[in-house]
């Protein structure tokens, strides 16, 4: 039954496409055409940064790897949080020191705080892109109230076009790709907007820069 | 849903009186109209998109059996399934024998607009199934048990004051014994609500933005989260999506995510855009053990072949909504059924038939604004004038209104009547309307002047002025 509606649909589709064959729709999958990406007037950062608070999002820079316990220690001090975080165990080689109390894996939405990788980073619109995985739980993104972001400067790209390019030698898409641009948001009450509707109420990323 | 849309004129006349309505209305052109145009002023390139838009989705369409295949190979591949339904109830029934299959009990779901098209909902409770809406707007409007008024914005329409006693009602036996009246209070407790709801689901339930047959993936944006934790959560992910969704390839998805959010909320990016692609690999952190795609068609195969082709390059950012004069004064009430506004007026005869939907296309003005910020270029007017052309043909409009078209018809073709008659018109009605510049009421036009002034006529006719003009040079 199902078979046969797919049939169907498709039949009444040839129908109609079948008069304009000729050129090979699966060139455009193989060799994407070049598309229109709007121009980004600034250096790739003060735009990344710029987008991002648009957003709602807010960052601090590190200069090494070892900075970054203290510096999300400091965050959390400051927007009163306790130091007690979920993060993604892929990040499990960052030494945390005894400020913060760190568990890893996925979460069950009883976490406050947590920690995760990003995949890479886009300028045009201060987005962050984060894929699942093994070491990369998605619930992170969403279920906890503080959602802290480890960002190289080397993953800042400029447009979504040059993330696919990345994501493309994966091989396979993974299971979730989530573009991140600011704190979970509403407007549908009286178009009042409001921070943390389901997801997280705060963004924060550490952008990791040697100078 | 019960469609509403033959009651629509009914329906107008409650609109048109409902204050809190009217209030909630004059908010789309703060919150929509000066949003998308200020976010449009800072992007030289929109109006190049908008063209790019354009052909993407025509090119689309020109190879939509090629696309539609390649992406059900490629969600196959990574061991998702998907099913085909030429109409509403094939739709339901696809998910509500998976829903039997796996034994849920709960469907969370995410924002769609194929869900409300196949009165999904009311199938899955039949079942005995509970379902919750997770978008904020949407749960309000299954509290009121009522459809969405605003493609973006469901709960447009409904006012703080009303929220907190849906809200009081429903979360008492929860626990929430205090009635709210704050909007961060309001959003708190939904917030607190719904997500144990989310972690209870068995089955998560979402729409699509677009459908990438590159990748096999299912695209949807969000402000809220809501319906990225739909897809997360629950160990079976549906999406339901129309055949019209697909797109090529992850770069024609980008290039037209950035028409979508800028034409639907103003903004330049949604706080969240997720692509699912399959179940859960793996070794996989999280993630839904299922993943099925309910391809619909109901009646697009018919429009791919005929007039309003055009159409089914929609991206459903309901920027024509905003901008449309009789959606600001009536609202997406009166339309009744799943899609409001110009894309409802246009839309909803090709699904339900022009004899139950037809009015929706006579009450356009055929002013051009939705075509103006339509991000795909989709001519609107002339597709509500085809539908309009086909009920007089078709005999459905009533009969006072074809016998004085068919006589105006008759007048306009007819100069040595038209010109002398509209002349003696025109200066009767200068003379009648004393000066005020228009009418309030007029006699025998009752019906039409309730809700409307009739401006009165400047001066002379057209034929008269164009005369003088031109006896001048
Ligand atoms: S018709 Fe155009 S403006 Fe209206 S919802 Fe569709 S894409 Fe948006």
């Amino acid at each position: 039954m199902a078979d046969s509606a797919r049939d169907r649909i498709l039949g009444r589709i040839r129908a109609v496409t079948g008069s304009k064959d000729g050129e090979n729709p699966g060139l455009r999958i193989s060799q994407p055409p070049l598309l229109i990406r709007p121009r980004i007037p600034s250096e790739l950062l003060p735009r990344f940064v710029e987008k991002l608070e648009l957003g709602g999002g807010s960052i601090s820079q590190v200069a090494e790897h070892a900075g970054i316990p203290a510096e999300i220690g400091r965050f959390l001090d400051a927007e009163k949080f306790p130091a007690t975080l979920r993060a993604a165990p892929a990040l499990r080689n960052i030494s945390w020191g005894d400020g913060l109390e760190v568990s890893y894996g996925s979460s069950d939405g009883g976490d406050l705080v947590s920690v995760t990788p990003a995949f890479c980073a886009i300028a045009e619109t201060g987005s962050l892109l984060l894929v699942s995985g093994e070491d990369s739980p998605t619930t992170l993104n969403f279920l906890p109230d503080v959602h802290i972001v480890i960002v190289e400067s080397d993953q800042l790209l400029a447009h979504p076009e040059d993330a696919w390019a990345k994501l493309r030698e994966l091989g396979q898409v993974p299971r979730t790709v989530n573009v991140i641009t600011g704190p979970s948001k509403t407007a549908d009450i009286e178009q009042t907007l409001q921070i943390g509707a389901h997801g997280p109420r705060k963004l924060h990323v550490i952008l990791v820069h040697p100078e | 849903m019960q469609s509403q849309s033959h009651r629509f004129k009914q329906n107008v006349s409650v609109a048109l009186e409902d204050v809190s309505l009217q209030k909630a209305l004059s908010r789309v052109q703060e919150g929509f109209v000066d949003k998308r145009a200020a976010v449009v002023s800072t992007l030289p390139e929109f109006e190049q998109l908008r063209e790019q838009g354009r052909e993407i989705r025509n090119h689309v369409l020109d190879h939509l059996d090629f696309y539609l295949r390649r992406f059900e190979n490629r969600v196959q591949a990574l061991g998702g399934q998907v099913h085909w339904a030429e109409n509403a109830e094939q739709a339901r029934d696809i998910v509500r024998d998976i829903c039997r299959r796996v034994e849920a009990k709960t469907v969370i779901k995410g924002k769609s607009m194929i869900s409300e098209e196949i009165a999904l909902n009311e199938a899955l409770e039949l079942d005995g199934l509970d379902v919750v809406e997770s978008d904020l707007g949407e749960y309000i409007l299954q509290l009121a048990q009522e459809p969405p008024s605003h493609i973006i914005a469901p709960a447009i329409h409904k006012t703080r004051a009303q929220i907190s006693e849906l809200f009081y009602n429903a979360h008492q036996k929860l626990g929430y014994t205090k009635k709210l009246d704050t909007v961060p209070d309001l959003v708190n407790e939904a917030r607190e609500v719904l997500r144990s709801r989310y972690l209870e689901a068995d089955v998560g339930i979402t729409g699509a933005n677009f459908l990438v047959a590159e990748t096999g993936s299912n695209i949807i944006v969000t402000n809220e989260g809501n319906g990225d934790l739909s897809c997360t959560l629950p160990r079976v992910h549906i999406v339901t999506a129309s055949i019209d969704k697909v797109v090529p390839t992850l770069d024609d998805a980008s290039a037209l995510l950035r028409l979508l959010a800028r034409s639907a909320t103003g903004q330049e990016i949604t706080s969240y855009t997720t692509f699912s692609s399959g179940p859960k690999r793996a070794g996989d952190a999280d993630g839904p053990d299922e993943y099925h795609v309910v391809l619909l068609d109901n009646g697009r195969t018919e429009m791919l072949a005929g007039a309003f082709r055009d159409m089914l390059r929609c991206i459903r950012c309901g920027a024509c909504m905003n901008h449309c004069p009789v959606y600001g004064a009536i609202g997406g009430h009166s339309h009744r059924w799943g899609y409001p506004g110009p894309i409802g007026s246009v839309l909803t005869p090709n699904f339900l038939g022009l004899e139950e939907a037809g009015d929706l296309a006579n009450a356009c003005t055929l002013n051009g604004h939705c075509a103006s910020v339509c991000p795909v270029k989709i001519p609107l007017p002339d597709l509500l004038r085809e539908h309009r052309r086909r009920q007089f043909e078709r005999k459905l409009q009533p009969l006072p209104a074809r016998l004085a078209l068919a006589a105006w018809a008759g007048i306009a073709r007819r100069p040595w009547i038209y010109q002398p008659l509209m002349a003696t018109g025109i200066g009767m009605l200068r003379l009648l309307s004393r000066g005020r510049g228009k009418f309030k009421s007029l006699p025998m036009l009752g019906a039409w002047t309730r809700t409307r002034d009739l401006p009165a006529p400047q001066s002379r006719t057209f034929q008269t002025l164009w005369k003088k003009q031109r006896g001048k040079r």
